[in-house]
């Protein structure tokens, strides 16, 4: 979709999925010293459902395994599905999850490079709306189990879990904001919550860092471009900044909006899926633009307490719309398609 | 007898009106969140389809080619308006749970397209048999899918049987503690299990086209 000239150093799929996987690592490390070890069992359990998913749907589909299943993209998707679900959710939530991502919404519709939709955020959306209340427990930052204990909590099915887990910051400042009976404001909210930070929630700072850092890492690679973290990231800032500079005491700060939830996985991760988002430069900038406003006002607004998941899967849907109209002239013609 | 048999096989296979024909989406897809309420609509719906190929057949000859859609619409009509209020008199609780989708019935396309496709050129007999058939196939597709849905919804079969047969009760086939997948009861849950079913019905007729070509190659070599 871009202009010649095309030379090009042909990059393997494999070798890019395993540089996302490789800038996924800061982030995964830094889960681990905050909330313990319990994400690598969801990473595994998630890898290992992903490649058996793939696997059995290739053999049922009639294609080759072995060079669908080396290219990694399984496997991205089901570290970013580890990374987005809580990670202390049981076992089968995982598995559930992941097996929807790779069998419904990638095999289904013709397996890599066919998906419309962002098959992790799909199972994210998928899972959020069928058990709400599992997928919003997240263990509170910086008191993490002893690797046993957490493991005995995703794989038994014992889920006293309300003394350990929390809301996220952001759920918590939305049901603080929304539903205690009086008028409340930010900073009443932030004070009496000892989830919120110096940005977002306090912990989350380091594992957003580490999502940055691995992100610019992908963007030094030319894994991805700058368009689209750099719009993102951009206008949820700009947006959340008007607001909260026209009512301050009602609309959180564009730091907070940056810090938390999948603002920043979503930026350098999940809205960068080479197949299902835009592929024409301005488009990028476009889909990019449109998530960023989707995530502010259903993060405002809405009933779920993020809004990146459902923001990615709806700019998706406008990704066709969106390369037709942003295609670049041909290489000699003018904007339009006239020659010069 | 031969045109019964094909009449019963195209209305509960081969032209099945939910997964062949694709027809009437509005109410297979809402209403199928469990067996009992597809189940229920889908036999009121066979009940006016089989009434309702029975008129037109019979007064076929009558009725003036330039306004058939509406002389049609308002058999229709008259039809669902007795079962609407044969149900409220009879199953009222389960006429409160299916709610708009009885009257809805009337522009069930199924109905219409029975009464066009096959009731305008046939005899009244075998007319009124088709319109049976069609609605029975439809009703077997939101047995089933109703019952997925369900299943996986609730861990249940049959909720809400005790609307329709006192004194009965639904079946708790999965694990009290079967968490519940809500997404099989809300609609993504309904378009991706027809969906599944379509595929399902394609890939039986395919494996059979493919037996039958296997078995018919040596006859003729």
């Amino acid at each position: 979709m871009n202009n010649s000239p095309y030379f090009r150093k042909p990059t393997s799929i494999q070798v890019i999925m395993f540089k996302v996987l490789v800038a996924l690592l800061p982030a995964v490390a830094a889960y681990v010293w905050l909330l313990g070890a319990g994400i690598l069992v969801n990473v595994a359990l998630a890898s290992i459902t992903a490649l058996a998913g793939e696997a059995a749907m290739l053999k049922v589909r009639g294609r080759p395994i072995t060079p669908f299943l080396s290219d990694g993209s399984a496997l991205v998707t089901a570290w970013l599905i580890a990374l987005t679900f809580p990670p202390l959710s049981p076992w089968w939530l995982t598995v559930a999850g992941t097996l929807f991502a790779v069998v419904v919404v990638k095999q289904l519709y013709g397996g890599l490079g066919q998906n419309p939709f962002n098959p992790a955020m799909a199972a994210f959306a998928v899972m959020i709306v069928a058990f709400p209340a599992l997928m919003s427990q997240w263990p509170s930052v910086g008191h993490p189990l002893d690797f046993s204990a957490q493991l005995k909590l995703i794989l038994g099915g014992l889920r006293e879990l309300d003394a350990i887990t929390g809301a996220t910051p952001l759920d918590a400042l939305r049901t603080g904001l929304r539903e205690s009976g009086h008028p409340v404001t930010i900073t009443s909210v932030m004070n009496g919550n000892p989830a919120f930070g110096m940005a977002g929630g306090k912990g989350w700072e380091l594992i957003v860092l580490g999502y940055l850092l691995g992100g610019l890492w992908l963007w030094q690679q030319k894994v991805i471009t700058w368009h689209i973290p750099l719009a993102f990231l951009a206008v949820l800032g700009a947006i959340a900044g008007i607001f909260h500079l026209a009512s301050p005491e009602h609309f959180a700060s564009p730091l907070f909006h940056l810090a938390s939830g999948g603002a920043m996985l979503g930026a350098f991760f999940i809205l960068t899926d080479p197949i299902s988002s835009a592929t024409t430069p301005r488009g990028k900038l476009v889909f990019a633009a449109g998530a960023a406003l989707l995530t502010w006002i259903i993060r405002s607004f809405g009933a779920y307490p993020d809004g990146v998941a459902f923001s990615v899967l709806l700019m998706n849907i406008l990704v066709p719309l969106i390369d037709m109209y942003t295609q670049p002239p041909i290489f000699g013609h003018k904007e339009g398609g006239q020659k010069q | 007898m031969g045109i019964y048999q094909d009449i019963t096989r195209n209305g509960m296979w081969k032209q099945n009106p939910a997964v062949a024909q694709i027809l009437g989406m509005c109410p297979v897809l809402a209403i199928s969140t469990s067996a009992v309420n597809g189940i229920s609509l889908g036999l009121a719906t066979a009940l006016v389809m089989a009434l309702s190929n029975m008129c037109s057949a019979a007064l076929r000859n009558f009725i003036p080619y330039e306004i058939r859609i509406p002389v049609f619409i308002l058999i229709i009509a008259a039809l669902v308006t007795a079962v609407d209020l044969a149900m409220n008199a009879y199953f009222h609780t389960l006429y409160l749970v299916l709610g708009i989708f009885i009257p809805l019935i009337v522009t069930n396309c199924i109905v219409l397209a029975r009464i066009e496709a096959f009731a305008a050129k046939n005899e009244t007999a075998p007319a009124t048999f088709d319109g049976w058939m069609m609605g029975v196939g439809l009703t077997a597709v939101l047995g089933v899918l109703g019952g997925i849905r369900e299943l996986l919804g609730t861990g249940q079969l049959f909720s809400g049987i005790e609307m329709v047969i006192p004194g009965t009760h639904a079946l708790q086939v999965l694990p009290e503690d079967y968490p519940g997948f809500l997404v099989a009861i809300l609609p993504p849950g309904a378009f991706i299990t027809l969906g599944l079913l379509v595929a399902g019905k394609n890939w039986l007729d395919a494996r059979a086209a493919r037996a039958a070509a296997a078995a018919a190659t040596p006859a003729h070599a």
